[in-house]
């Protein structure tokens, strides 16, 4: 009885850590798969020709900088609207709000990010844009910055729940502290509560901003997918074409096997390390907060 | 045992179904018809298959894309019975099909034709072709240049991936000139759709764009276009299309090996019907009748 319990144990035990393994093992297939079906594009088509300033795949014009310009600069517009937006909401339903507001706003905020990015574009393809447009005074209200506001919506969700989840864990002998030493309430906020939750709130915001970069459907539908390289800041309220818009947009029709189909694998490789990067640096700034944090309590 | 009866039961079924299968090919020995081609086309002529094969059960039509090249390819090799094209068959083809002995005849089955689309509130109502390559092409970049208000012009072309994007670059942007190495310029929206272009010029006085005839709904402004400078203004439409007069539109072709018989001569005859040539306007082309 006793042998056959711990066998029970052992194969469990074993069961969920080969589920924690094939994490790692599915990461590192997909990697190998867009380096496989990417790299021959650097001896196909060169690295001269990646650089080019024009895209336009069916007259073998490759360049990529206007594709990866153009997701820089819808994902730094859409950080710009979520974190601060993000960060706040989390805030309020957290240190400020009532208990009966907190139960509405926290369910409320889940549902968005739940909608499905397709509606998002819809909206703005329908409402946002052509309010840009008049309000503006654009040429065009399909630009980087209406990607931006509604790629915020789509981050703002994921950067609340984390940065929330975070803030309620800090102990509540901090906050009685900062009152005791005569902190106001905004003082506590701003001074004791965020910098204790801070690598959580960072988690959240990385989280997002992966999000945002990631996203495909909504910008495609808003940004107006024109490959202009995005230099200026005034690129923002102009159309740019982003890497993920450009593979959902052309991967359908190309030919196995192409030039063209491997420049695509090429973005997908791009935008992977990427995100790889992304998480990477949010890693380190968490650890190195975590070290600080462990020599001022020793 | 249990086996033997299983197996018993299964011979039992299998010479059951025998004379009725071979009664049923004897009845009306399924006729084949092998149709390749255009991808301009393809989704016509799987339009046209669906509704003749409904209607025709003994007749099977199978419909593959590839392109214009590959379904006259094919038809040079004897594979196909239709050969679906968007362009004439060329002299090199038709010198290879005549050294394998094989006679392409030629048949105009529909007609594409591109609406050129601004915002009703746009004053300009006639460009030159010339005038529409310049915009494309980035040399002209305010209204008031081709007769209009002063506002920006915001291109909006469809997907490169788009057969009608082919088109427009070829016979507009490049007025037909094969030499020619114009590009759209870099600023042109590409939208995935033609809904996206559509919902965009409606909304925003300074867009240009341009979609299939078939699918521009009445409330947009369709631009007359003449081929050159001080020539006649045209609209498009149903009419002048087929007379020719309209600049962007061109004759869409089904190729057959010599003069068809049977089943293949039918379906030919039933692709010039009412019915299929309904299909025809359904789908965003031009009826070669009306």
């Amino acid at each position: 009885m006793e042998k056959s319990l711990s066998l029970r144990e052992f194969i469990i035990t074993r069961l969920i850590q080969a589920s924690g393994y094939s994490a790692i093992l599915f990461v590192a297939l997909i990697f190998f798969f867009l380096l496989r079906e990417g790299l021959p594009t650097l001896s196909e088509v060169g690295v001269t020709s990646l650089l080019n300033v024009r895209w336009y795949p069916i007259e073998d014009y490759f360049g990529i900088l206007p594709l990866l310009s153009g997701s820089l600069i819808v994902t730094l517009g859409a950080a710009l609207v979520a974190v601060p937006l993000g960060v706040g909401t989390a805030v309020y339903i957290s240190e400020i709000a009532p208990r009966w507001m907190r139960e509405i706003l926290k369910p409320l905020v889940e549902l968005l990010g739940g909608l499905p990015s397709v509606v998002l574009g819809f909206l703005g393809i329908l409402i946002v844009s052509p309010f840009l447009r008049v309000f503006l005074d654009l040429p065009t209200g399909l630009t980087a910055f209406t990607g931006s506001l509604l790629l915020g919506g789509i981050a703002v969700p994921t950067i609340v729940s984390v940065a929330e989840d975070a803030l309620d864990a800090v102990p509540r002998a901090f906050r009685e502290g900062a009152w005791a030493l005569g902190a106001t309430h905004w003082q506590t906020i701003w001074r004791v509560t965020l910098p204790a939750a801070k690598s959580g709130v960072l988690t959240g915001v990385m989280l997002g901003i992966g999000r945002a970069i990631g996203e495909t459907m909504t910008v495609m539908m808003v940004t107006g997918n024109a490959p202009v390289l995005a230099v200026k800041l005034g690129s923002l309220f102009h159309p740019v074409r982003t890497m993920t818009a450009t593979i959902a947009a052309e991967m359908g029709e190309v030919a196995n096997g192409s030039q063209h189909y491997h420049v695509l694998f090429f973005i997908g490789m791009t935008l992977f390390l990427i995100s790889l990067l992304v998480n990477v640096i949010a890693s380190s700034v968490i650890f190195q907060s975590k070290k600080r944090a462990e020599r001022v309590l020793s | 045992m249990k086996r033997f009866i299983s197996l018993l039961f299964l011979l039992l079924t299998l010479t059951a179904c025998l004379p009725q299968s071979s009664q049923n090919s004897s009845d009306s020995s399924a006729e084949y018809i092998e149709n390749k081609g255009s991808d301009t086309i393809v989704n016509l002529a799987l339009a046209w298959a669906e509704k003749y094969q409904a209607e025709n059960a003994g007749v099977r039509i199978s419909v593959t894309g590839g392109g214009t090249g590959t379904g006259i390819a094919a038809l040079l090799n004897n594979t196909v019975d239709l050969a679906n094209a968007s362009r004439k068959i060329k002299d090199e083809e038709l010198a290879e099909a005549r050294a394998k002995g094989i006679e392409p005849l030629e048949y105009v089955i529909a007609r594409d034709a591109i609406a050129v689309i601004v915002n009703p509130q746009n004053p300009v109502s006639q460009l030159t072709l010339k005038q529409i390559s310049d915009i494309y092409s980035g040399k002209i970049t305010n209204w008031t240049e081709v007769g209009g208000e002063d506002r920006p012009i915001v291109k909006l072309s469809r997907e490169t991936n788009s057969g009608t994007h082919i088109y427009f670059l070829e016979t507009v942007l490049r007025l037909g000139n094969k030499e020619d190495k114009t590009l759209f310029s870099t600023d042109t929206l590409l939208l995935p759709s033609s809904e996206g272009i559509i919902s965009e010029v409606r909304d925003n006085p300074n867009a240009i764009g341009y979609d299939g005839l078939g699918y521009v709904p009445h409330d947009l402004k369709m631009i007359a276009i003449a081929k050159e400078a001080g020539g006649a203004y045209v609209l498009p439409s149903i009419a002048t299309v087929n007379d020719k007069s309209y600049a962007i539109a061109r004759d869409l072709y089904i190729y057959t090996n010599g003069e068809p018989t049977g089943a293949v001569k039918q379906y030919l005859d039933w692709i010039f019907s009412d019915e299929a040539q309904a299909i025809v306007a359904e789908l965003g082309f031009v009826p070669v009748k009306q």
